[in-house]
């Protein structure tokens, strides 16, 4: 029996899955590992007789401890007033049902899909120079970051509290009014424990988003605020001191790690409870007051999530005070006065070119990663998945500047040299976009039963017939969701591109930052007016995922 | 249902791949296909400008097409072509700065060569022997005021350095970082010059105290901030002492006298040479040659100083009459020994990022 045994998990080692799980491993290793490890060797290596200075440099410059302490306070404030902000919104949301909701969770939604540089771009319009939101000018560079962040992870607290949040309506609260308890007795004895594990991981999650902010910083934060993220890239290409731009870098991956790792404990600890995800409990407003309290919340999504962008794109159509479309007809143009020399439309089509090949790398990847992980799921025991799924998981909690420093001091010569290839920025691009692949896939994947294929097995069928019959239909829906996440990701990634791309090939979020880094109405303009088009892009990419995706399967 | 999407899905997918690889392929034989006309590429820094007429004289010359390359203010640019220099994203770079010189050089990233016209160039120039760096244009940086706005606000305008940390003059100037600016880094050089390395930093404290205003570049502050330049609010900016020279230039009435003025009095000027030179690695050796020749010909020099506002370091090349009248050269800049600025100008740098941003 053992021994029979044996044999045919011998025989399963080589399923064709399992050999599938290669693919996105040889790509991990060659584009990821081997980048990381450039910056480790470059950090410690004894170059020009530096020998550990950097260490000094770090810990012994007041600055730098200032940049280090500014990343964790501004990622603190930014969290909890982003917390602040979504807490009595997805109360409402997860407690009542009104009409045009679904559109208000959606426009909700947006901000978080937005690239970073069009966020700056928005914030900048709003409250900037030029403001068009009441002409408020808010000369605070950091009133500007925190309130870029906020609107920029609003949604995911959202989401994550909304979904987790309306579970809990209901029964147990129920029974506890029934007991007896005051509303407000049962939210602090009954609701709030409950809730803490999404309370605690949608924070992690949103504290590791603006702890690695990069664009944000950059654009909004001048040069007088600076995050460790922003600092790296500063010191590598303004100072060129890449010895502290490494370290920085290993400091960077050290940390978002540990926070990475605090985050999926809390969320492993949400799925613990499992509450079900029927929304029976949902009830029309019937008093004034809890009306009020809707049109309040909608109010306050509309202002936050809505007129940022609105402001975007007014800034846009605007020359002096008349509406205009010169903005954008000179993003056709070529001038040799123009920062490109070459009309920045071109940026679009590299963007968009980009964008479908990362797109095909990071689904093929994605695909045989899953496929790979259900492999493990099911012939051996979950230990392995738990093993494998985290370190797909990776590129989710390096920062993109890490990634595009590593790529360009390590893949710039023999063994690997991509540094002229046309394909090193989609590459970082599905590095960035790959996870994102992976999350959608695995639940789509992990639902189909079985048996389904281990019936067309002993049916007949080769691995890639039932691949082709059973799985790749079963989880079409999910595929289309993961390849416009992998398109739109690749739009607006900013952080590896403005290491990697070179001078002839300049991608939309490199546009964006180099026309709002120079003066000038015109480039200002232009600035929106590109904006204006990825935002547009981007927000349609995300409408679609919605219209593709499973109601509520993901976090995010 | 369900089964029918796939097919479609899988059309799809190989459909993209398919345009997606046949564009490659199109792109990479567009490359080299307009191979009767060959590409030189210049990378240089934004404030890089190169009149339209002089543009077109420069392709027909070289029976070329002329490709540039803007990457960022002085400092980000050398240092994005050193990154690369593995794989050259360029055939020349143009504007090394004097104060960066050596790090390019060090970076081992140029071919030496001599091209015409170099005899036209006043030795104290050529700074680099071997001549992988040849210099091309010059400047005096120093501080420039706006005339106007001192009349209005009865205020004398600075004469020296130490003027700006006065608390008269509170919120008044603009300056450029010098990690990021060339402009900037020749003012920070030009005041460690004036206090010593023992004061300088004392100096910039007391700027900062007097709420000076760091931009990036020389574009975001003269263009940005500067009230005789812009809607700015700042009288006064590091810029060039050629600079009144372009405000006369460039304004619709015609003046006869410019709106700005300069400091050169006191040692308060640096004077900044930009260097240009051939990039090891290109494919095309001696159009590149040809193209250094074109840059140091009369034709090239003679078009600087109303594009980039700096004076032709070919000394045969005809000024404007705008430049001859109004832009100026220090008699005596600030000066400071190469050797020590190789020595010192990172340590500077960070002292000077770690106290001022």
């Amino acid at each position: 029996m053992d021994r029979k045994n044996a044999v045919v998990i011998k025989k399963r080692i080589f399923h064709p899955y399992a050999v599938v799980g290669l693919i996105p491993a040889i790509f991990f290793l060659l584009f990821y590992f081997y980048p990381l490890s450039g910056i480790l060797v470059k950090s410690f290596s004894l170059e020009g007789g530096r020998n550990l200075s950097f260490l000094d440099q770090v810990f012994g410059s007041p600055r730098m401890m200032k940049v280090i302490w500014f990343t964790f306070w501004q990622a603190g404030i930014s969290t909890l007033l982003t917390l602040i902000c979504a807490f009595p919104c997805a109360f409402v949301l997860s407690r009542y049902t009104f009409r045009g909701k679904r559109t208000i969770r959606i426009l909700a939604s947006i901000p978080f899909v937005l690239p970073a540089v069009v966020v700056a771009a928005a914030f900048q319009a709003c409250f900037g120079d030029k403001p068009f939101f009441f002409g408020i000018t808010i000369d605070q560079p950091l009133v500007l970051i925190l309130l870029a962040h906020v609107f920029y992870n609003f949604s995911v607290m959202l989401r994550i509290l909304t979904g987790f949040w309306s579970s809990l309506q209901g029964r147990i609260s129920e029974a506890a009014m029934v007991l007896g308890a005051s509303p407000a007795k049962v939210f602090l004895t009954v609701t709030l424990p409950l809730l803490k594990p999404a309370i605690f991981a949608a924070s992690a999650l949103v504290f590791i988003f603006c702890f690695s902010s990069f664009g944000i910083i950059l654009i909004l934060g001048g040069s007088s605020y600076s995050t460790i993220e922003a600092e790296i890239y500063r010191q590598a290409a303004h100072l060129f001191n890449l010895p502290l731009a490494s370290f920085l870098s290993l400091i960077q991956i050290t940390f978002t790690f540990l926070l990475m790792w605090g985050y999926t404990s809390f969320t492993r600890r949400t799925a613990r409870f499992s509450p079900d995800t029927e929304q029976i409990h949902l009830k029309p407003p019937v008093h004034l007051g809890e009306k009020l309290l809707i049109a309040g919340v909608v109010l306050f999504i509309f202002c936050l999530c809505v007129v940022p962008l609105l402001a975007l794109v007014a800034a846009s159509l605007t020359h002096a005070g008349k509406l205009t479309l010169v903005f954008y007809q000179a993003l056709f143009v070529n001038t040799t006065g123009s920062i490109f020399y070459i009309p920045p439309f071109y940026a679009i089509k590299n963007s968009l070119l980009f964008a479908v090949v990362s797109l095909l790398i990071a689904l093929t990847t994605g695909i045989c990663a899953a496929l790979f992980i259900r492999f493990c799921d099911r012939k051996f025991s979950s230990r392995w998945s738990n093993f494998f799924d985290p370190i797909f998981m990776l590129p989710l909690s390096t920062s993109a500047v890490t990634l595009g420093f590593g790529i360009i001091i390590t893949l710039d010569k023999p063994p690997l040299n991509l540094r002229t290839s046309i394909f090193l920025i989609p590459i970082a691009h599905a590095l960035v976009g790959f996870p994102f692949v992976v999350r959608a896939l695995l639940p789509a994947l992990r639902a189909i039963p079985e048996q389904f294929s281990e019936a067309a097995s002993m049916l007949g069928a080769s691995p890639l017939a039932v691949f082709k019959a059973i799985d790749l239909p079963l989880m079409a829906k999910a595929l289309v969701a993961g390849a416009i996440f992998a398109f739109t990701i690749s739009l607006g990634e900013f952080g590896a591109t403005i290491f990697t791309s070179r001078p002839e090939t300049p991608t939309i979020p490199v546009a964006i930052y180099r026309f709002l880094s120079h003066p000038g109405a015109m480039n200002y303009g232009q600035a929106m007016a590109i904006s204006t088009i990825l935002m547009l892009v981007t927000a349609a990419g995300f409408v679609a995922i919605e219209h593709f995706r499973k109601e509520s399967t993901e976090g995010f | 249902m369900k089964l029918q999407l796939f097919p479609i899905v899988l059309c799809l997918l190989v459909a993209t791949l398919f345009s997606c690889s046949r564009s490659e392929e199109k792109s990479e034989t567009t490359q080299p296909s307009p191979a009767e006309i060959p590409v030189i590429t210049i990378m240089t820094h934004d404030s890089f400008s190169v009149s339209k007429g002089v543009f077109e004289q420069f392709e027909k010359k070289l029976q070329a097409k002329l490709v540039i390359y803007q990457s960022g203010d002085a400092g980000e640019a050398l240092n994005k072509a050193i990154l690369a220099k593995n794989n050259p994203l360029a055939d020349i770079f143009y504007g090394v700065d004097s104060t960066f010189l050596s790090r390019a050089l060090k970076a081992d990233m140029f071919i030496p060569y001599t091209p015409q016209h170099l005899d036209t160039v006043d030795k104290s120039l050529q700074l680099d022997p071997e001549n992988r760096l040849v210099p091309v244009d010059f400047g005096d940086v120093c501080l420039n005021y706006d005339i106007e706005w001192f009349k209005e606000h009865n205020l004398l305008p600075p004469t020296r350095l130490e003027d700006l940390i006065k608390p008269e003059y509170l919120g008044l100037t603009v300056v450029q970082n010098p990690a990021t600016s060339s402009p900037g880094l020749a003012f920070l050089l030009a005041t460690i010059s004036r206090f010593g390395e023992d004061g300088y930093l004392d100096y910039w404290q007391k700027l900062k105290a007097n709420k000076v205003e760091i931009t990036n570049g020389w574009k975001d502050a003269y263009w940005g901030k500067f009230t005789a330049a812009s809607e700015g609010d700042r009288p006064i900016v590091v810029s060039y002492a050629s600079s009144p020279a372009a405000e006369v230039f460039y304004s619709e009435t015609k003046l006869s006298k410019a709106p700005t003025a300069v400091v050169l009095e006191n040692n308060s000027a640096f004077r900044q040479i930009e260097f240009a030179g051939i990039l090891k690695g290109t494919a095309k050796l001696e159009l590149a040659k040809k193209a250094m020749d074109f840059i140091l010909s009369a034709e090239f020099q003679e078009d600087i100083p109303l594009q980039m506002f700096v004076f032709p370091a070919n000394s045969t090349a005809a000024l404007p009459l705008v430049f001859q009248e109004h832009a100026q050269r220090a008699e005596s800049p600030a000066f400071l020994d190469p050797q020590l600025i190789d020595a010192k100008r990172e340590i500077w740098l960070r002292e000077w990022i770690e106290r001022m941003l």
